[in-house]
């Protein structure tokens, strides 16, 4: 019998005929795939936290002063008043004033640069967005590049820092008024517009370099291959606020960065706010990025490989993955610096160039794995 | 099989207001979000979606103008009509998609741009056209994305019987584990409208969900448009095939060149002069041999480029 209503039942055992047999079944049996998901990413936290204290205490012992493992961990638990010994004077002030600003500065710029890394992706839904997309690497090497090249001083020791935050902040916020008309903001017009910039940062620092006399391009030079050389507690306390505040704030969108993977109208359909929330986020995105590059010069390559790699192990969602990059670039950042002060020793290698150097074959090799495994990118 | 519907929806005759905030400070000082109505259900009868002297224009041109349509409680409305002829935008319009010249789209009483994202997500889901996904998320993944609005409610106490529900129902759970982007188009289609089922809204709008979909998984889809519009829902569903529409729809849209042609009950609105004229394409209307719902047959030359078998001799 065929009626209008849709009271169709001439296949028996069709699909009407599962009936609530087939949902139960599946309410009572966990979703497999998700399951091991969720083990490896708290077996993934644990051993990156575990990995990161190791990677610390390692790093802040070796060096041209070499203090052993035990001694660096008596000196800390001293300062925290839970026993252990101080060191000599010299070992001291090595490790108090030289080696652990150094290891901390390092974990914060990592932490902030692919936790940015892994928030650009998720907002634009691009697996190949990087917080240089948007200009604030460039913005901040015009600022930096400015204050090197005009000896601009106003800040004391802190103009080349204080400049390179402010115009990298800056750069980001125009890219943004930019590319916004009629109240929304096209992702394709963002990037394009951030291109732009940064084609327009970069030639400015270009001027700048030929101004300049060859002492100051020696040190422009030396800014934009990146490096930690300069780590003092005061940087490490001027990156915190910034670094502290995105980190908090990130995690709050991990849920609403998931559904903005379906497209913008579909995450609206969801009751995704989604021009507040980019607007939210990219702001977040800058600070990070800004204070991460402003005291450690250009780093690339953490804030696109390291969420690329935590998704591949433990899946997309985001609620792992933005911490988890926090986590790993912070790890990897520590490793790097310390294979960069130590493998050339007593030269000190850029950082940013290890990175690269060490980052791009990598991701490469990343790229055709993922591309094999799932099938393609969408 | 019916639907179970949410805890929610024995709640209460109108719209409750509840706080459904459970986070810190710093959450609701990054979210600053108004506190969300959860419905209620809507009476039987009652106007669940209404476009009322919709017009929009796209890129100078007006692609609808004029249109009143509602979408009642307990029905399905099918939107049909040619390519181009603006049946994507009155969705997009009734979706809070696109921006109105002239009039206005009412969502459960209210006009549609007065809802915040999230308080519309509470009470309408949205299948596109088509799905994409930027990261390879597993199906059931995405079919819990579905049940994002209502977090922190006290409906999320329903959300992995949902979602369990709504695979059952579109016949997803054999690929449960499988990311979205490995599927084929077929299949993506069933996931996103899994995903839509999931958010268990009173009011669904589907945009050609059966356009990937082989012959059982169209008459699947519509089945599923019945019996939630069965269950007290408003269901409102772009189609191409006139025979889904005759068969399932309570009521026929037809849409030509950004206006409502005709709007009523399919036997009464598919006739063959209107459809003729309207696809600029003739065809004959039969009444099924068993059950009378109108078949639409175009009508076909025969002879020189005309089907297949009717070709004259002499032509080759």
């Amino acid at each position: 019998m065929t009626t209008v209503d849709g009271t169709r039942t001439e296949a028996p055992g069709g699909s009407d005929r599962r009936g609530p047999g087939g949902g139960a079944e599946a309410v009572d049996k966990p979703a497999g795939g998700a399951v091991v998901r969720r083990a490896s990413a708290t077996v993934l936290t644990l051993g990156l936290v575990g990995a990161l204290v190791v990677c610390a205490l390692l790093a802040a012992g070796i060096g041209a002063y070499d203090i052993p493992l035990g001694d660096v961990v008596g000196s800390l638990a001293h300062r925290l008043g839970l026993g252990g010994a101080p060191l000599d004077r010299v070992g001291e002030s090595v490790l108090w004033n030289v080696r652990l600003p150094r290891v901390v500065l390092a974990m914060l710029v990592g932490a902030s640069l692919a936790c940015a890394g892994a928030l650009m992706q998720g907002v634009f839904g691009n697996p190949l967005a990087e917080p240089g997309v948007i200009g604030v690497s460039a913005g901040a090497a015009v600022g930096a590049v400015a204050a090197i090249a005009f000896g601009l001083n106003f800040l004391g020791n802190w103009t080349v820092t204080g400049l390179a935050f402010v115009f990298g902040l800056a750069t980001v916020l125009l890219v943004y008024a930019l590319s916004r008309s009629g109240g929304r903001t096209e992702v394709v017009t963002l990037i394009l517009t951030g291109i732009a910039v940064n084609a327009f940062g970069f030639a400015l620092v270009g001027l700048f370099v030929f101004f300049a006399d060859s002492a100051q391009v020696t040190q422009i030079t030396f800014w934009q291959l990146g490096s930690l050389a300069q780590a003092t507690w005061p940087k490490v306390f001027a990156v915190l606020p910034c670094a502290l505040l995105g980190l908090l704030l990130a995690p709050l969108y991990a849920r609403k960065l998931d559904l903005l993977a379906l497209g913008e109208r579909p995450a609206r359909h969801l009751g995704v706010p989604v021009e507040r929330m980019r607007l939210v986020l990219i702001v977040v995105v800058a600070l990070l990025t800004a204070a991460a590059v402003a005291v450690a010069g250009i780093i690339t390559f953490v804030g696109l490989l390291v969420p690329h790699l935590l998704r591949m192990v433990a899946g997309p969602g985001h609620r792992f993955l933005i911490p988890g990059s926090a986590l790993g670039g912070a790890l990897v950042l520590l490793a790097a610096d310390l294979a960069a002060r130590t493998l050339a020793a007593p030269a000190e290698l850029p950082l940013g160039v290890l990175t690269a150097l060490i980052g791009s074959p990598f991701f490469f090799w990343l790229l055709r794995r993922t591309r094999r495994r799932q099938g393609g990118w969408a | 099989m019916t639907e179970q519907r949410g805890a929610t929806r024995q709640s209460g005759p109108a719209e409750q207001r509840r706080t459904t905030e459970r986070r810190g400070l710093l959450g609701r000082l990054a979210a600053r979000r108004a506190p969300r109505r959860v419905p209620g259900p809507l009476p039987r009868g009652a106007v669940a979606a209404e476009a009322r002297d919709v017009a929009v224009r796209l890129g100078g041109r007006l692609v609808l103008d004029g249109v009143d349509l509602a979408a009642n409680v307990g029905e399905v409305l099918a939107l049909v009509g040619p390519n181009g002829a603006g049946k994507s935008t009155l969705f997009a319009a009734l979706a809070g998609d696109v921006d109105v010249e002239r009039g206005g789209v009412w969502v459960c009483g209210r006009p549609a741009e007065q809802w915040g994202a999230a308080e519309l997500a509470l009470r309408r889901a949205v299948l596109p056209q088509s799905s994409s996904l930027a990261f390879p998320f597993t199906v059931a993944e995405v079919v819990a994305m579905g049940r994002a609005p209502w977090a922190g409610t006290p409906a999320a106490e329903d959300d992995s019987r949902a979602v369990a529900e709504a695979m059952a129902a579109t016949e997803v759970e054999g690929f449960a584990e499988r990311p979205f982007s490995a599927l084929s188009g077929g299949e993506r289609a069933r996931v996103s409208l899994a995903r839509a089922l999931a958010q268990r809204t009173g009011l669904l709008l589907l945009d050609e969900p059966t356009a990937a979909l082989d012959l059982r998984h169209q008459e699947l889809v519509l089945r599923i448009c019945r019996r939630r519009a069965a269950a007290g829902d408003a269901v409102v569903v772009v189609l191409h095939d006139l025979g889904l529409a005759a068969a399932y729809a309570d009521r026929v849209a037809v849409l030509s060149g950004g206006r409502l042609v005709a709007d009523g009950p399919p036997a009464s609105v598919l006739r063959a002069e209107l459809l003729s004229e309207v696809y600029r394409q003739p065809v004959e209307v039969l009444p099924h041999p068993s059950g009378g719902a109108p078949l639409v047959v175009p009508v076909r030359p025969v002879g020189g480029a005309g089907p297949r078998g009717t070709e004259i001799a002499g032509d080759r």
